[in-house]
């Protein structure tokens, strides 16, 4: 192997096992931004993730970091207890959109509005993904599940809710952001934003939040090329990519 | 008379909505039957499969160990069960999806070129009835009328082409099988 | 007769619940039992009736509570770890003498487990659950036929006792399709008298008492009054080739069909053995089982728990009989072999064994 140069190089973050996601999904490419991340952070050894109860429940299978399996929506409080007992640990909470926003409702927002100095990945799929496609928080109105057989209705269903949108009235967050990974071109830039976010956290800013809009092909009943496109469609009218809240601006 | 049924290929094939027509069948042929999913997370990374069980009394366990009769559509699926199938059971194959065809010796094997057939007749969406048919022919079990006459309980919004295809179907699997 | 249809456990019970009176229902997603809230989603807005996904299994059982206590007939269905949430809302309803259909399809646990079938949420469900001295009404069915027939007379029995029932079945039970025959629309009455908006008197409900005169001491007595009742009334029970065995099996559920088959295997092989099959697991049917225990040579306990059933067990049975367990642990499902082979076994040896 001597003097061959490698132009892309798997991190040494990432296992060598092969994933469960379906071909196309957003969680993969996720993953690697951030193992990609902790390696060039140095961070590996200090790192502690909580996964989620959804699909990337496996998540310890495939980032090579301490990990703490929570209950289904209780990660942050789960990442609170871990960070306010090892402060120099960088902990980062990875949650769907029913794990973070139906369930976990209540340490969402709570860890939130003490400002812990933790960072959460929010990946938004508009659908439960793990359990086969029914309506989340953030299925848009009209969308089809398994649970909306004929659309979200808003007059039985309510809304999408927003997140950041959501966050960003409370006074403590110190980074909030919704991004999204369907083309290189955003998935670079969000890349930077998770950088940032894990960044604040080793700096000691408090809590930031970096939501991803992501697909779910499978249970979209899509190709992941048409996801992709149904995302800057559909999605983002909804849930517009933009940074909500960066302390370091004030 | 009890027969350990399995159906398994990957997601997209109709394994599950053909075993469910195989299981419809049974009963109205009065027969006791279940009809068991591979569900959840299990269906992750595109495997699927079906058990369906059909006997003379109530079926006791509706997971299968140990098939009698294994209908086969795809290459890792072969791998699967080749080694699960009980001694003397019968293996169909879809010839369409797997190279290597070579089977245990003690395993009695049909083949049918199912995929193809399918997409010769229209659609490769009804490889899963291409392979009813073939294992109608091959063990007789069911009579290719009793599936024919459940197809419209099975399918109760199917459009009457759609049906008429699923017939065409049934009858190319049970009259080219190898 | 009308004809067998081939129906998924899961949407037979839905069905079956709906012609048993449901109109509402709220859950929230969990494998095994998916198909439960898809096909009310579907089903409800045609009878008239109400779906709602919930944000979480303590909100479900909580939107439950709300609506039975305004006389409604509404249920929740959930799996092992959802049904763990619903506890604190479950020691509520029965505090409050308020009916409520559970459906529980187990899966391994403990933790997040697994998704596969498994009955260790025994005790769980038997023996309260939350907080507080208070009993659920449990049905354990065998049969997809079984499964929708308790869903059915389930609303009965609650409305009839002001208490919650629980449906316990597990991940074959939900998933199987199995011929089976619904029964008819039941046609249901006004609410009742004490409910919410519909009684002549102001009615409250609750579980607080702190007033000295109507001290929580004697609401608990009126609770316990009830159970006993309940015990003397409900006690479902199948026995399956018992007169003249001399070995007996004590299993519920997906395990007790699979040991009919083993039953009737070793019966082929000279093996006089029989099956107990408690139905009601809460009342548990003791006296039954006593009676059935008191000559036998030996009963054997099959569970896909550790231990959970036979304590049960060993409660009806008293020492009338030697008791051996055969266990299968972690969301596993049994097989006819491995019974018929711990049973042969142990006829000549002695010992215990459980099956990973
Ligand atoms: C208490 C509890 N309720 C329900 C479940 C079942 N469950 C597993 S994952 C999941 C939802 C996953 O959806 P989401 O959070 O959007 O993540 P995704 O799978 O889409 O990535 C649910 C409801 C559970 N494990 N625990």
């Amino acid at each position: 192997m001597s003097d061959k140069k490698y132009l892309y190089k798997k991190t040494a973050v990432l296992t060598d096992k092969s994933s469960h996601y379906c071909p196309g999904c957003s969680h993969g490419l996720v993953h690697k931004m951030l193992a990609e991340i902790i390696e060039e952070f140095g961070i590996q050894k200090k790192t502690i993730f909580v996964a989620p109860v959804g699909c990337a429940v496996l998540l310890y299978d495939y980032i090579d970091c301490d990990t703490l399996e929570a209950a289904h929506g209780r990660a942050p409080a789960s990442a609170t207890g871990i960070k306010r007992s090892n402060p120099d640990n960088v902990v980062i909470a990875y949650q769907g959109d029913g794990d973070l926003l139906a369930i976990g409702m209540a340490e969402t927002i709570h860890a939130a509005n003490r400002g812990e100095n933790i960072t959460v990945i929010f990946i938004n799929n508009a659908i439960y993904g793990m359990t086969g496609g029914q309506m989340a928080p953030t299925t848009l109105v009209g969308q089809k599940t398994l649970t909306t057989p004929l659309g979200r209705n808003p007059s039985n269903e309510g809304y999408p809710i927003g997140a950041c949108e959501l966050l960003n009235t409370l006074t403590a967050p110190y980074f909030i952001e919704r991004c999204k990974v369907n083309s290189s071109k955003t998935a670079i830039y969000t890349k930077k934003v998770l950088k940032k976010a894990i960044t604040n956290q080793m700096n000691n800013k408090g809590y930031s939040f970096v939501e991803i809009l992501s697909n779910c092909n499978t249970n979209w009943g899509m190709t992941p090329l048409d996801a992709n496109k149904w995302i800057d469609e559909n999605v983002e009218k909804i849930f517009p990519v933009k940074n909500f809240r960066d302390g370091d601006a004030k | 008379m009890l027969n350990k049924i399995v159906l398994a290929g990957f997601g997209g094939q109709g394994i599950i909505v053909a075993g469910k027509l195989l299981a419809i069948s049974a009963m109205n042929e009065k027969k006791e039957t279940t009809h068991y999913p591979s569900y959840g997370a299990e269906m992750r990374g595109g495997t699927c499969s079906c058990s369906v069980v059909v006997g003379d009394n109530l079926i006791a366990s509706p997971i299968i160990k140990n098939p009698d009769i294994a209908l086969i559509f795809n290459k890792p699926s072969k791998e699967k069960y080749e080694p699960l199938m009980r001694h003397g059971g019968i293996m169909i194959l879809n010839k369409s999806l797997i190279e290597d065809t070579n089977l245990r010796g003690d395993i009695k094997k049909y083949l049918i070129k199912a995929s193809e057939i399918a997409e010769q007749l229209g659609s490769v969406k009804s490889t899963n009835m291409v392979m009813l048919g073939a294992f109608v022919k091959a063990t007789s079990i069911i009579k290719l009328d009793a599936i024919i006459n459940s197809l419209t309980i099975a399918f109760p919004n199917a459009k009457e082409k759609a049906i008429e295809l699923n017939i065409r179907a049934l009858e190319a699997g049970y009259n080219n099988l190898e | 007769m009308k004809d067998k249809i081939l129906m998924k456990g899961n949407e037979a019970l839905a069905e079956a619940a709906i012609r048993g009176g449901c109109r509402y229902y709220f859950g929230y997603p969990i494998t095994p039992q998916n198909e439960v809230p898809a096909y009310m989603s579907k089903r409800l807005p045609e009878v008239g009736g109400v779906f709602i996904q919930a944000e979480s299994e303590t909100a479900s059982i909580n939107m439950v509570y709300g609506a039975c206590a305004s006389g409604a007939r509404a249920m929740t269905s959930s799996s092992s770890p959802g049904i763990s949430l619903m506890q604190e809302g479950i020691s509520y309803i029965a505090g409050s003498e308020v009916p409520a259909v559970i459906i529980n399809v187990m899966r391994g646990g403990p933790g997040l487990g697994n998704i596969s079938p498994s009955q260790a949420d025994y005790l769980q469900s038997v023996k309260g659950g939350g907080h507080g001295d208070y009993n659920v009404i449990i049905f354990a069915p065998s049969t997809v036929q079984e499964l929708a027939d308790y869903a059915y007379d389930s609303f009965d029995v609650a409305f009839k006792y002001r208490n919650p029932v629980m449906i316990l079945a597990d991940g074959v039970l939900g998933q199987i399709s199995e011929g089976v025959i619904l029964p008819e629309f039941k046609e249901i009455k006004d609410a009742p008298e004490w409910a919410l908006g519909k009684g002549k008197e102001r009615n409250i409900i609750r579980s607080l008492f702190l007033n000295p005169e109507d001290r929580l001491t004697t609401h608990n007595i009126h609770l316990q009054e009830k159970y006993r009742r309940i015990e003397k009334e409900i006690q479902y029970f199948e026995e399956y080739k018992c007169e003249d065995a001399e070995y007996l099996i004590v299993a519920y559920g997906t395990t007790s069909r699979i040991c009919k088959s083993a039953i009737d295997n070793m019966r082929n092989n000279g093996i006089k053995i029989g099956l107990f099959r408690p139905i009601s697991l809460w009342p548990f049917p003791y006296a039954k089982l006593k009676e059935n225990a008191a000559s036998k040579e030996t009963l054997f306990v099959v569970e896909m728990a550790y231990n959970q059933l036979e304590q049960d067990v060993r409660i009806g049975v008293e020492g009338a009989a030697p008791i051996e367990r055969l266990n299968k642990l972690g969301g596993s499902v049994f097989n006819e072999e491995e019974i018929i082979d711990f049973i042969s076994n142990s006829i000549t040896l002695k010992g215990n064994k459980y099956v990973g």
